[in-house]
């Protein structure tokens, strides 16, 4: 028999590697390894979705972690790869602020996330009390990058990386979201990702680059 | 029941009817009829709930009070006015060769998705679905922002996309943990998240949790209703989109974000029992005042402008929501209302008075008045009711908010007196030469689509001076429910 404690113990394990591969997505050079890591994140996501499920006998977020894996490993990495190919660029990611720079300003924002979570966490039970904190510096580390990357893709790769952030919140400290919800969830996901794939060729087209420093005619006069 | 089948089919089966049914000749009109089905279910349902009293449908999934079938109302009635007048306004633009016929289908197939996202998002009872649906409004917006691919538009859409993007993953992070709140008293499983039970239970809510989750939903959604400092992408998405997409996202979107505000204001407060929601929507809705109105000066784009007069009026509702009381939250629902009719009857006038001079600059376009009467009288009149001068109804909710302020805040009525000044000085010194200013140029060609913005401005002069009881009573039904 399998305690809960050691279920805590594997939750907990996944958290971290959660958030190292955060902390590896902020630090990545290469687009196309960012993506790798990018399905990581998935692939982490679905597994500690099934093992809540296994743990608290839900059943319905084995269909959680199974949508999880489908969209999140297969289908948008698969999109993504097919986005790359066919805008023919694969270049190395783009920062505004150097990467050591940004794993350090990465670090205070763990410390500040956990401190955020302190609340919640003092009324969490078992695993969520270190996994809420987890997934709120996975959110904010997602945000970082958002911000300090040039181009568009990495961008998004840093939206979708909040994405899974905010999943691994939902599960670790609700036991996922009711069902419709977590639907509609993927669905706009899965459609947001597709209106960024049309608005990368858009960019290219009008810009001739995915550069998002182009785009800056927008501004107060 | 039936009425809200109809409700949410029409939009619906209509959006991927326009996308299937492709390039043909009367879309335009076919976007026209259903809008009008979509307006005579929302006027059916309206009667319903008058008659009945708020109603649960569909198994709980939706609930409807006299707070948000006002505002499906609102929408669905200003929805069927801008595809009346983006018929004609369209047409021209395909002429002038500045979009053509597949970009036209996305418009009008995104039209009414949009519609049934707002709709979707104003009658659910899942706070969870509320924000798929508020994240849905985005999506199929953002295309339409883009739709002239001119380098400017796609920025501007791309930092509507990304900014609305993160902001709403902030209102994502607030439905959790309230979902984390409402778990510990309601069990898990699909009814912890529906508003109607939160709301019976509201005060067992953990208030530290709330509080926090109130603050990200705030963010989140704040971001969409163009709260400052969260604003950034109103103005660039309000310029650079087509004319009828600006008049439904100032007019409606902006309304429908805040409508998801006040819904969890509504459960923080419960569970607080403090005043800390309401002071934090104070304080951001005086924010955006402030930005708002001391943008307006440097503008030089029309819509532009008005976008950011969309945000200063949105300030001000949010800030009367978040004083809350019945006065309050009356003045801020008819404000609602008076914004989203003036605000969409300007920017119709603008497109026209745009389209006309082929350009957004305020400096080009000149003497209004005597190259297009109708276009130009209506800019100046729906100016006017906009600045709140009597008797239009934008005065008499600016008025309410004001003299409850002065009672219950008095701290900050100068701050409101002077921005609303400063607004006045700055949209009216600019739109004075626009229409009677000198001009060289020909008559209009074609005749404009003016009825909508009459038909709109008439409503908000007969409001402004006289409210029918039955309306008003239904106002202050929905106050009392928004407390």
């Amino acid at each position: 028999m399998i305690s809960a404690a050691w279920f805590d113990q594997i939750i907990s394990l996944l958290a971290a590697i959660l958030l190292l591969i955060s902390f590896a997505m902020l630090s990545q050079r290469r687009i196309l390894s960012l993506i790798e890591l990018f399905a990581w994140q998935g692939a982490v996501l679905s597994a500690s979705t099934a093992i809540v499920a296994y743990s608290a006998n839900l059943h319905h977020l084995y269909y959680s972690a199974a949508i999880t894996f489908a969209l999140k490993v297969v289908a948008l990495p698969w999109l993504l790869h097919r986005l790359i190919r066919r805008l023919n660029v694969r270049w190395d990611v783009e920062t505004m602020i150097n990467i050591p720079s940004t794993m350090l300003i990465g670090l205070a924002l763990v410390v500040f996330a956990f401190n955020l979570a302190q609340p919640i966490s003092q009324l969490a039970t078992g695993a969520a009390r270190h996994t809420i904190g987890i997934a709120t510096a996975t959110v904010l580390l997602s945000f970082l990058m958002m911000i300090t990357r040039r181009k568009a893709v990495p961008q998004v790769i840093g939206f979708l990386a909040m994405e899974n952030g905010l999943f691994f919140a939902a599960t670790s400290a609700t036991h996922g979201m009711p069902m419709v919800v977590e639907l509609g969830i993927a669905l706009d996901v899965l459609v947001g990702t597709f209106i960024f794939g049309i608005f990368f060729f858009q960019i290219r087209e009008t810009f001739d680059s995915l550069d998002i420093r182009h785009m800056e005619k927008l501004k107060e006069r | 029941m039936v009425e809200m089948l109809w409700l949410l089919g029409i939009p619906l089966a209509g959006g991927i009817l326009q996308a299937l049914a492709g390039q043909h000749r009367y879309a335009a009109e076919l976007g026209v009829g259903l809008s009008f089905g979509t307006l005579l279910a929302a006027a059916a349902l309206t009667v319903r709930v008058i008659a009945d009293g708020p109603m649960l449908v569909f198994g709980e999934q939706f609930f409807i009070d006299p707070f948000n079938v006002f505002l499906v109302a609102l929408t669905a009635f200003v929805a069927f006015t801008t595809a009346v007048f983006s018929r004609p306004y369209m047409r021209i633009e395909e002429h002038h060769g500045r979009l053509s016929t597949g970009r036209l289908r996305l418009y009008y197939s995104m039209y009414q998705l949009f519609t049934f996202t707002m709709l979707i998002g104003l009658t659910t009872n899942n706070m969870g679905i509320l924000w798929v649906a508020m994240e849905a409004a985005t999506l199929t917006t953002v295309l339409l922002v883009s739709l002239y691919r001119t380098p400017e538009s796609l920025e501007a859409a791309w930092k509507y996309f990304i900014l609305c993007g993160v902001g709403i993953a902030q209102a994502l992070f607030g439905t959790i943990l309230l979902y984390f709140a409402a778990e510990r008293t309601l069990g898990t499983g699909g009814n912890a998240l529906l508003w109607t039970h939160l709301d019976q239970s509201k005060v067992l809510l953990e208030p530290t949790v709330l509080s926090l989750a109130f603050v990200f939903l705030l963010i989140g959604y704040g971001t969409k209703v163009g709260l400052a400092p969260l604003h950034n992408w109103l103005p660039d998405a309000h310029a650079e989109g087509p004319t009828p997409v600006s008049a439904v996202l100032s007019g409606l979107l902006l309304n429908v974000a805040l409508y998801a505000v006040v819904r969890c204001k509504v459960l923080t407060d419960g569970a607080l029992g403090n005043h800390f929601a309401g002071n934090l929507m104070m304080g951001f809705g005086l924010l955006s005042v402030v930005v708002g109105t001391f943008s307006l000066s440097r503008q030089i784009d029309i819509k532009r402008m008005f976008a950011y007069s969309s945000i200063e009026h949105m300030g001000i509702i949010t800030f009367a929501f978040g004083m809350g009381g019945p006065v309050a939250s009356f003045a801020a629902l008819l404000h609602m209302t008076m914004h989203s009719l003036t605000k969409s009857a300007i920017f119709f006038a603008v497109g026209h008075a745009a389209q006309k001079s082929g350009t957004q600059i305020m400096e080009n376009i000149r003497g209004l008045i005597r190259t297009n009467p109708t276009v130009g009288w209506g800019l100046a009149l729906g100016t006017f009711a906009i600045l709140g001068m009597p008797p239009f109804g934008v005065f008499t909710s600016e008025f309410l908010i004001l003299t409850t302020a002065m009672h219950e805040h008095s701290w900050s009525t100068p701050i409101l007196l002077i921005s609303l000044g400063i607004a006045f000085a700055a949209i009216f010194g600019k739109i004075q030469p626009i229409v009677f200013g000198e001009t060289t140029l020909p008559r209009l060609p074609h005749p404009p689509a003016i009825l909508p913005v009459f038909v709109h401005l008439a409503m908000v002069l007969v409001l402004g001076v006289y409210i029918p009881p039955a309306l008003a009573e239904w106002y202050r039904q929905a106050a009392r429910f928004i407390g």
